[in-house]
């Protein structure tokens, strides 16, 4: 791998970076204080950002200075306005936006107030997944020594930008991560995905302009503010740029959250970074971004880490949580346990979505147990292609489609020895446990 | 039953910080089981309803859509086992085996002595550090046998 300049985890990697006093020995609150006290306008923020080509890494790579322009002119549309940060994280396999919160919580802090006088808006609102409590405590203590540092609330730093940070926790629904879904939470109903149009940008939280940005998202703001667009938009590559946080896990020898630059393979990452497949065993299949997007197979391993690169590959970058699945292991089981989560956390609004996660845990649980039906393949694929694509409310049926019809494609042949030898040949045999009824 | 003095007090600043009071509710209903009996009981949705100025029915909805809420009454102490696919992919199995084994308690089940709940939960967001447990509200990580009988051992 070549050797690359870092800024994501500097301060993460110190001794108590959480705390204010660190933080700014380290040089934070400079982006900040370049925006409020060189005058620069919300629009030249966005316009900095726009050239950055920064993209959001909750797992659409959607551009982020376009989404901020989004946001109506105030001069013409005066409601109040808000910046949702999701911070759910709860896609299987992602565990990145955790480290930044833990270990540098201002950074977050600082980010959502730049992105907050960009669009505007006078509060934010961080919505935490319930389970990460040690990410909501430190993230609550940051934006009370900001507060009391006159960081946070009326006109910061003496300027006359004024902006609330406000603590939210979501209590373990993966469908809340949704941007639409984790509005509904915020408002304190079930996170029902709401239908779109209208955007959030005109009608979000409580009806009112909002824009939703992941946490590394607008973690990469100071750094551009501080350092200029083009300076973020020189690192990766064409079409991603910047450095990311690259989740890796399942089996290799050093799974860890790297930060890396767009650009590098999946086998640099796999060898320099994460020391290679455990066991000295071969890899067999890969998820390059979640369980949401399309396998690959051990023999893509040369594919670019990027938005377009994977694209091309027929998968997807989503939140760069590489899930690393080796030779010994069955697919039909990976499968069993990836439909099971979707049918678990579909919110159930849609019949396609709804029916077809369940009928593809069932099947997919069938067929790894031994009691796969001759057309189950064959079934398989007809039901995700009628789950997707765009054709629900969210994209969590899609995200229930595409790694099935990925899993069908390329490990037919292992899917369908399953169910002609009536036993996967691959299965581990479990431990036992007793199971009470009930699921709470 | 009436919400103690104190949450009503917590609860009455929380709702400052929304323009609609009930955005505080899943938040309330976080404190409540924190600090009332580790579940949400149906006296306690009777009162949240009754704060937030809302039917019960509608608190239960919103409750019983939310996996990290209980209806139930649990153990003293619940262990809740990542069982998604990086865990999985690592022993997750083993995990919860041991884990059941250990507590006396079945998968999604109570110890008879009252003591243990033990359940799988979805990706908890380590899969870097899998396999995983969250005891009483704190993340267990790297989990191997040995680790599991300490951190299990060393509860009360
Ligand atoms: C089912 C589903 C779950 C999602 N979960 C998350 C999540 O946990 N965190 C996140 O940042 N984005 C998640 N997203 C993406 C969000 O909808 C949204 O695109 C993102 O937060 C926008 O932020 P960004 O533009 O900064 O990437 C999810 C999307 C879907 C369809
Ligand atoms: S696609 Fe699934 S999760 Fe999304 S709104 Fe429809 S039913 Fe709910
Ligand atoms: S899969 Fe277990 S923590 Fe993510």
């Amino acid at each position: 791998m070549k050797a690359f300049d870092t800024y994501l985890l500097d301060r993460a990697k110190q001794d108590g970076a959480h705390k204010l006093e660190s933080y700014r020995k380290l040089g934070g609150y400079k982006g900040l204080e370049k925006v409020l006290k060189t005058g620069l306008t919300p629009a030249a923020v966005i316009d900095e950002v726009k050239k950055s080509n920064l993209r959001g890494r909750g797992g659409a790579g959607f551009p982020t200075g376009l989404k901020w322009s989004f946001m109506p002119d105030p001069a013409k549309d005066p409601r109040p306005r808000y910046l949702a940060i999701n911070a759910d994280e709860s896609e299987p396999g992602t565990c990145k936006d955790r480290v930044l919160m833990e270990r540098d919580p201002h950074g977050l802090v600082e980010g959502s107030l730049i992105a907050a006088y960009a669009i505007r808006a006078q509060a934010v609102y961080i919505y935490v997944r319930g389970e990460y409590r040690l990410s909501h405590d430190r993230v609550r203590d940051a934006i009370l020594e900001a507060r009391a540092a006159k960081l946070v609330g009326k006109n910061i730093l003496g300027s006359d930008f004024s902006c609330e940070i406000y603590m939210h926790k979501g209590a373990g629904a993966y469908i809340c991560g949704e941007e639409t879904g984790l509005m509904e939470s915020l408002e304190g109903k079930r996170g029902h995905p709401r239908p779109k149009p209208p955007f959030p940008a005109m009608s979000g939280l409580w009806g009112q302009p909002t824009t939703v940005n992941n946490v590394e998202t607008v973690f990469n703001a100071p750094f551009i503010i501080e350092r200029g667009g083009a300076w973020l938009a020189g690192i990766g590559t064409k079409g991603s740029s910047g450095n990311f946080l690259c989740g890796i896990s399942g089996h290799v020898n050093k799974p860890g959250v790297y930060e890396l630059p767009f650009g590098v393979t999946a086998k640099e990452i796999i060898e320099d970074k994460a020391g290679g497949i455990w066991k000295g065993r071969k890899l067999k299949a890969w998820f390059p971004g979640g369980s949401s997007c399309a396998l690959l197979t051990g023999k893509d391993v040369d594919v670019v880490l990027d938005h377009d690169s994977l694209k091309a590959r027929g998968s997807s970058l989503g939140t760069a949580a590489m899930i690393m699945i080796d030779d010994s292991t069955s697919i039909a089981r990976v499968m069993e346990i990836i439909a099971r989560f979707y049918d678990h956390e579909s919110c159930g609004q849609c019949s396609q979505c709804r029916e077809g996660t369940q009928w593809l845990a069932q099947i997919f649980r069938r067929i790894a147990h031994g009691k796969g039906q001759p057309d189950d393949i064959d079934t398989l694929d007809a039901l995700a292609k009628g789950m997707a694509p765009g054709k629900t409310i969210c994209a969590l049926s899609d995200a229930a489609a595409i790694p099935t019809l990925s899993a069908v494609r390329l490990f037919k042949d292992e899917l369908m020895e399953c169910v002609r030898k009536q036993r996967d040949p691959l299965a581990v045999k479990q431990p036992e446990y007793a199971v009470a009824g009930g699921h709470h | 039953m009436a919400l103690p003095q104190d949450l009503v007090r917590e609860f009455d600043e929380l709702v400052k910080n929304y323009p609609e009071k009930r955005a505080a509710l899943i938040l309330a209903l976080h404190r409540c089981q924190e600090t009332m009996g580790g579940w949400i009981s149906p006296d306690i949705m009777e009162d949240l309803a009754a704060y937030f100025a809302l039917e019960p029915v509608e608190v239960y909805g919103v409750a019983s859509f939310y996996p990290m809420f209980r209806l139930r009454p649990v153990g003293k102490h619940v262990v809740s086992i990542c069982h998604n696919i990086s865990c999985d992919l690592r022993g997750a199995q083993d995990v919860i085996a041991q884990v059941c084994k250990l507590t006396g308690a079945p998968l999604h089940g109570t110890s008879q002595d009252g003591k243990w709940t033990v359940a799988t939960v979805e990706c908890a967001g380590a899969c870097a550090n899998a396999p995983m447990f969250d005891l009483d509200g704190v993340y267990h990580e790297d989990l191997d046998a040995e680790k599991i009988a300490k951190i299990l051992g060393a509860v009360k």
